[in-house]
């Protein structure tokens, strides 16, 4: 039986982790393969790393990373933040990446998708979709969360889809960061409206939130950042609990 | 001992080398290449495949005499090898990913694309399932029957002797995963990414 999988992600910056896990015994804090080997070790069943570098001349750091990770973690690693063309995606798959994920440039040039998923295969490009709610539909926003495109999630989610995308990372803007849950409402509706896995995030803030993630929003896998932080709750902590709650997990 | 990746440009094959080399350590030569000399010259080789059935077999034929010597060495010389996803599939006579496309032929059978039964299923495949192992093949030494390993596709090959089935999986039916034919060797799933049950499976391989 095919497993629900636990993505835990990481915020690099400039080729060091922003927040992550604090443990004690980690011999330097800020390294993104020591944490994502901690979390492969762990049980997680994907790595995600989201590049927030904001500067041009720091933007190849994550090459960097993700070779020295890559070489360490074997399980999937998909990278997202900035990646805006086929050369992109290039470089970081050749890096060791096994997926990338596409967010502002797959609004602004929808080919950049049916392009790559052809050149590379549907299986390494997910498009991360950010969401808010506005009246009774969601809109697609673009550049971290910034932009409204003014795009219908539920048609776009369609399109991308119909481009050639493997997989939907949805992130509800309304519910990022605010530890109180996936906005399931939108995940059900894009997972009913597509049949391509889709990975739920923004909100999570206890192991609840995971399970109704599944259950509820109908997401084939969970992504999520700060509860795996600080020790808060292991990967593995998070599997038994999903498991206790009748949802297939690999342990 | 050389064991030799065959890179003919089928995708993103960084996974597949870097697992090869932890596994492999220094006991072992891992070599990546396309040129047909150390090819032929290898004791194994791992045929990777990412994209499409079709895209994988264009790929094969734009590089001169490679299907040839592939051919020469798993058929002829009864050489070992291991196809890992797409690898897997083109052993098969025919695909019908994109348009229907002749396959190498080594494992009489088809690749068609999963019945994922109206929309129950999504597609692709994607993530961890369980191996359902019905042949004691040689890569699933120490291998417990039920383990995980990470799967990313659409398309399944349908062997027509299902004595080559070495394991299957659960997924709208069951989907040929591993397959064994005297020293020609297969997994739908991805080794390089099922973490330590993935590298022992390599293991497995090399040692052989």
């Amino acid at each position: 039986m095919l497993k629900n999988r636990i993505i835990p992600c990481l915020d690099v910056k400039n080729g060091r982790v922003v927040k992550g896990i604090n443990f004690v015994d980690l011999k330097d804090a800020g390294d993104p393969v020591e944490q994502a080997k901690i979390y492969s070790d762990g049980g997680a069943d994907e790595i995600c790393f989201l590049d927030i570098t904001a500067s041009n001349e720091n933007r190849d750091t994550i090459y960097n990373v993700v070779e020295r990770t890559s070489k360490n973690c074997f399980v999937p690693l998909t990278v997202g933040g900035g990646v805006r063309s086929i050369d992109d995606i290039n470089k970081l798959l050749n890096c060791g990446a096994d997926k990338v994920s596409i967010n502002t440039a797959a609004v602004e040039n929808p080919k950049v998708v049916l392009d790559s998923s052809k050149k590379f295969g549907s299986q390494c490009i997910v498009v991360a979709i950010d969401a808010k709610k506005n009246g009774d539909k969601w809109e697609i926003f673009t550049h971290g969360g910034r932009k409204n495109s003014g795009l219908d999630a539920l048609e776009y989610a369609k399109k991308m889809e119909d481009s050639g995308a493997g997989e939907l990372l949805v992130t509800s803007m309304d519910r990022d960061g605010t530890q109180i849950g996936y906005d399931v409402d939108l995940m059900n509706k894009i997972a009913s409206k597509v049949n391509i896995p889709l990975i739920a995030s923004g909100g999570v803030g206890n192991l609840d939130h995971l399970v109704d993630g599944i259950k509820l929003g109908n997401a084939s896998a969970v992504l999520a950042a700060s509860i795996f932080h600080y020790g808060k709750h292991s990967v593995q902590e998070a599997k038994e609990y999903l498991d206790s709650k009748g949802i297939p997990v690999r342990i | 001992m050389k064991v030799t990746i065959v890179d003919y440009n089928s995708g993103n094959i960084s996974s597949v080398i870097n697992s090869f080399k932890e596994v492999a350590k220094d006991k072992v030569n891992i070599d990546v290449t396309s040129d047909l000399g150390k090819i032929k010259s290898s004791d194994k080789l791992v045929l990777p495949g990412q994209g499409s059935f079709k895209s994988c077999v264009d790929a094969l034929n734009k590089i001169d005499g490679l299907t040839e010597t592939l051919n020469e060495f798993a058929i002829n010389d009864k050489k070992t090898l291991l196809g890992i996803c797409v690898g897997l599939q083109m052993f098969a006579d025919v695909g019908y990913e994109e348009t229907e496309t002749k396959g190498l032929g080594w494992i009489s059978g088809r690749v068609s694309k999963i019945d994922n039964q109206n929309g129950k299923y999504k597609l692709p495949h994607i993530g961890w399932n369980q191996i359902n192992i019905v042949k004691d093949s040689k890569i699933f030494k120490d291998i417990k029957n039920n383990s995980h390993v990470y799967f990313v596709h659409s398309y399944e090959f349908v062997p027509n002797d299902n004595s080559v089935i070495a394991a299957t999986t659960d997924y709208s039916s069951n989907i040929v995963c591993s397959v064994e034919k005297e020293n020609i060797f297969g997994t739908q799933f991805h080794p390089e990414k099922s973490d330590k049950i993935g590298l022992k499976i390599i293991d497995n391989f090399i040692n052989l």
